[in-house]
């Protein structure tokens, strides 16, 4: 009983990460129709910018996170003015190939500055702490507040304000949206805006129990895709759910099914549900 | 008829110089350079046939090459196989099982597709890489033959490989020229612009999609077993992700969606990264931005632009009625 | 009756785009469905030629259900269809688009086509003779070898007919075919569909542009909401009251 209680908490906290990372991808695809590959590389990017200020400026953990994620937000408002602005009329595989390009870009430059080692984060929330009988590291604790909050944030810009009032209209119907006099450009730099700061965010919050490495988007974002297809492309409570079934899925298989195989858990769900749902799970409409 | 000539002319021009190449470099090591260039250009071909000219972009390739090259090498060391035998059999399994999962994969679309092939590509390379017991996991597969002789041609030297490989791809370009350059193609193409109007055109789209996808991997899986049988060991990292994004690098800077796209694609990215040996790892500085900029610039490539100059520079002359996509 | 639907119905998660509706088409005449923006007329279209599968109800085409059959079973029965988009190939020759509009009449399969067999010879010279015949027919004779991307809309408008006509059907749908072309091309436009009717094929089309219909048409089924409110000659769709309504109180597009 223990061991499963463990492994849910674990399965919280990978799940807060993967929700994190896939409500990026899902408000990006949602507004603009395209799928980010390039998105785990801002995840990426935001963990050693992190880790970065944190060694060499010697900032604490959550100033340096702080930073990260405004200048991740800023690297993918550029990606969104450079690449996918010029490509709006183009076809999908322009868009794929594009952000394809962005990614192996991004990885490569940061081989480049932070070479192809795996790097440690230090934390200052290292210590052990007994929470409702489970012994869990107070980082963990904080990955689920830190990520659960920042979705009631989230949450809270796109309901109640007017700017978040428009990202959903715009979502929701792009042309009309132009048409009532949003200003499309500025609700697409904003989505990217929002999108790289929860991918800096999900990675700066998960890098201390893991590791800081150039290819560590991969995993993550072919995840965030599932874990979207699963919740319906665009939709971000799917995202949200999406995130914890895919990380609750994950720490039990790994437990009671195969460690070794625990990452094809999610791509296996991914296989099966398009199989039988070509057009995902919570598709609208219908031919 | 001058553009034609000057086609053919270029055509020719090519197979000569590769046929020379031997002659003129009388270096191993370029020889061998060359031969990988021509294996990746069969894999690219298979790749443009189903993104470029049926509009699926399959990020499984890698997968595929690496199913063809594991089927080979364990027909042979493991099964106890000929080469020629194994030869024969390697790409018909992948074949094979790029028609199962393309029956499934092609119920999906656009971006679905991508994601869908994305992620069956990385369940191929997760299989090969922790059945340890078939596939031997990371430690990889070693001793794989090379090419054995038919009658008295010997295929054991490198200027013997290099020509064994060079006929296959000429092969290759050949099946692919006819297959665009006639009503199947054409059905492709109809897919790629609106699989809406080739439906109401009367178009099995269904069907041809699969016939379009399964003739992609099975160009991987040559492409594969040539690999294997070339190198004589392969390791899971063939089935890797990066290994899709080169090839789709190739494809996009030749000119996606052409016939010469993937020889230029391929030879210029092969000999640039030779030449920038010192970027070798860090290549994709150079090339991740020149995929993009190649993508918003010049989406049909190299080939797209030559093709747009030459149009520009015969316009006086009368075009000839109808060629499909008729590039460099 | 040639073609006709009974009681067609589609629904898109609980909404009625298209309402019960009974229409039947004559053969050798142009037929015309008319009806405000978001009246379901382009739902209508893409029913009767198997792009969607209707919720309930019937289409019969010369007596035979085609309700579930794919639209490419649909188009080889001898029903085509425009859209509203032409959706050609723009880097390539007017030519090279409609060649393959024959495409449905042939049986020329991959191993043909690798070995270049004598039937892949005769076919691709029937589908181009084909070609050549609905370019002529349509008046683009002149534009045979000019690249898509360099003529006019009116002149796609009149590949994308070719296309249609390429594979031998014996009834057209046209969705808007003049949308987005000046009254003079329409014109010309509407000349081209009166002597597709004189060859014998029927016409189904849905169009926007009201006098033009009432020039055109000898047959008018209105649609609002997605339901049938009125069918008629264009006379008595003139004087029809609900129509009118329709019109006046919904959209002013028309």
């Amino acid at each position: 009983m223990d061991v499963l209680l463990q492994q849910l908490f674990n399965g919280l906290t990978i799940g807060s990460v993967y929700s994190l990372v896939a409500l990026g991808l899902t408000l990006v695809y949602g507004i603009l129709h395209i799928p980010n590959f390039a998105h785990g590389a801002l995840y990426m990017v935001g963990a050693y910018i992190t880790y970065t200020i944190m060694t060499s400026l010697g900032l604490h953990y959550l100033l340096s996170i702080l930073t990260s994620i405004i200048a991740v937000g800023m690297i993918s408002v550029l990606m969104e003015r450079l690449v996918f602005h010029p490509l709006k009329d183009s076809t999908p595989i322009q868009h794929k190939v594009a952000a394809i390009g962005m990614l192996l870009f991004l990885e490569s430059f940061a081989q480049l500055i932070w070479g192809a080692d795996y790097q440690q984060m230090e934390t200052p929330f290292g210590q052990v702490i007994d929470f409702f009988g489970l012994t869990v590291t107070m980082q963990r604790l904080i990955i689920v507040i830190t990520a659960v909050v920042a979705m009631i944030l989230l949450y809270l810009f796109l309901k109640k304000t007017f700017t978040g009032a428009t990202i959903i209209a715009m979502a929701q119907n792009r042309e009309g949206a132009h048409l009532v006099g949003i200003n499309t450009n500025k609700v697409a730099m904003l989505t990217f805006f929002i999108s790289g700061v929860l991918a800096a965010l999900g990675a700066s919050l998960t890098s201390p129990i893991n590791l800081v490495f150039p290819s560590m988007g991969h995993l993550v974002i072919l995840k965030a895709f599932v874990i979207i297809i699963i919740g319906g492309m665009g939709s971000i409570p799917g995202a949200i759910l999406g995130g914890y079934i895919i990380g609750f899925s994950e720490s039990i298989g790994a437990t009671y099914i195969s460690s070794d195989y625990s990452d094809i858990i999610s791509f296996a769900l991914l296989v099966i549900i398009l199989t039988i749902k070509p057009q995902g799970i919570f598709s609208k409409g219908g031919v | 008829m001058a553009a034609f000539f000057n086609k053919r002319n270029i055509v020719v021009g090519f197979i000569l110089l590769a046929v020379i190449f031997p002659f003129i470099t009388r270096n191993d090591y370029f020889l061998h350079v060359m031969t990988l260039a021509f294996i990746w250009m069969i894999a690219v071909y298979g790749l443009n046939l189903l993104a470029g000219y049926t509009g699926y972009l399959s990020l499984a390739h890698a997968g595929f090459f690496a199913i063809g090259a594991y089927a080979f090498g364990l027909l042979t060391v493991k099964a106890g196989f000929g080469f020629w035998p194994a030869f024969l059999l390697a790409p018909i399994i992948t074949t094979a099982m790029g028609f199962l999962i393309g029956l499934i994969a092609l119920r999906t679309k656009e971006h679905f597709f991508a994601i869908y092939t994305l992620c069956v590509g990385y369940i191929i390379y997760l299989v090969i890489d922790k059945w340890e017991g078939l596939t031997g996991g990371v430690r990889g597969l070693i001793g794989i033959p090379a090419p054995s002789s038919i009658g008295p041609l010997t295929l054991s030297t490198p200027i013997a490989q290099y020509y064994f490989v060079f006929v296959i791809l000429l092969l290759v370009i050949f099946v692919i020229y006819r297959i665009i350059h006639s009503l199947t193609g054409r059905t492709f193409i109809a897919i790629r612009n609106s699989e809406e109007l080739a439906l109401s055109l009367g178009i099995s789209t269904t069907k041809n999609k699969l016939i379009s996808f399964v003739l992609s991997t099975f160009f991987a899986g040559i492409a594969g077993v040539l690999y294997a049988c070339f190198i004589r060991f392969i390791g899971p990292d063939i089935g890797n992700l990066n290994i899709t994004f080169d090839l789709l690098t190739y494809m996009i800077v030749g000119g996606i969606g052409t016939m010469s796209g993937p020889i230029v694609g391929t030879l210029l990215i092969v000999w640039l990264s030779q030449n920038l040996q010192f970027l070798q790892d860090y290549r994709m500085l150079i090339f991740g931005p020149l995929l993009t900029l190649m993508v918003i610039f010049s989406p049909r490539g190299i080939s797209g632009l030559f093709a747009l100059w030459s149009a520009k520079r015969t316009r006086k002359l009368k075009p000839k009625t109808s060629n499909v996509e008729e590039q460099a | 009756m040639f073609l006709e639907t009974k009681r067609l119905t589609k629904q898109f998660g609980g909404l009625f785009a298209v309402k019960d509706v009974d229409f039947s088409i004559e053969e050798g005449k142009i037929n015309a469905i008319i009806g405000p923006n978001g009246a379901g007329k382009s739902t209508f279209f893409n029913l009767v030629s198997g792009l969607y599968r209707p919720t309930s109800g019937q289409v019969l085409f010369k007596g035979k259900d085609i309700s579930n059959l794919k639209a490419n079973k649909v188009a080889k029965l001898g029903v085509a269809r425009t859209f509203q988009t032409t959706h050609l190939f723009e880097q390539a020759t007017v030519f090279d688009n409609v060649i393959v509009g024959h495409r449905l009449r042939t049986k020329a399969n991959l191993f043909d086509s690798i070995f270049h067999t004598k039937r892949l010879k005769r076919e691709e010279e029937q589908c181009k003779e084909k070609a050549l015949e609905v370019l002529q027919f349509v008046g683009l004779e002149h534009a045979v070898d000019h690249l898509v991307a360099n003529i006019s809309q009116e002149e796609k408008k009149r590949v994308a007919f070719a296309l249609a006509l390429a594979t031998d059907p014996e009834i057209v749908f046209l969705d808007e075919p003049t949308a987005g072309i000046n009254p003079d091309e329409t014109a010309e436009l509407s000349e081209l569909i009166e002597k597709m009717a004189e060859n014998g094929l029927t016409i189904c089309l849905i169009e926007h542009k009201m006098q033009m219909i009432m020039n055109l048409a000898e047959q008018i089924m209105v649609l609002n909401y997605g339901e049938k409110i009125a069918q008629g000659t264009p006379e008595e769709i003139n004087r029809n009251e609900e129509v009118i309504k329709a019109y006046l109180g919904g959209s002013t597009s028309a």
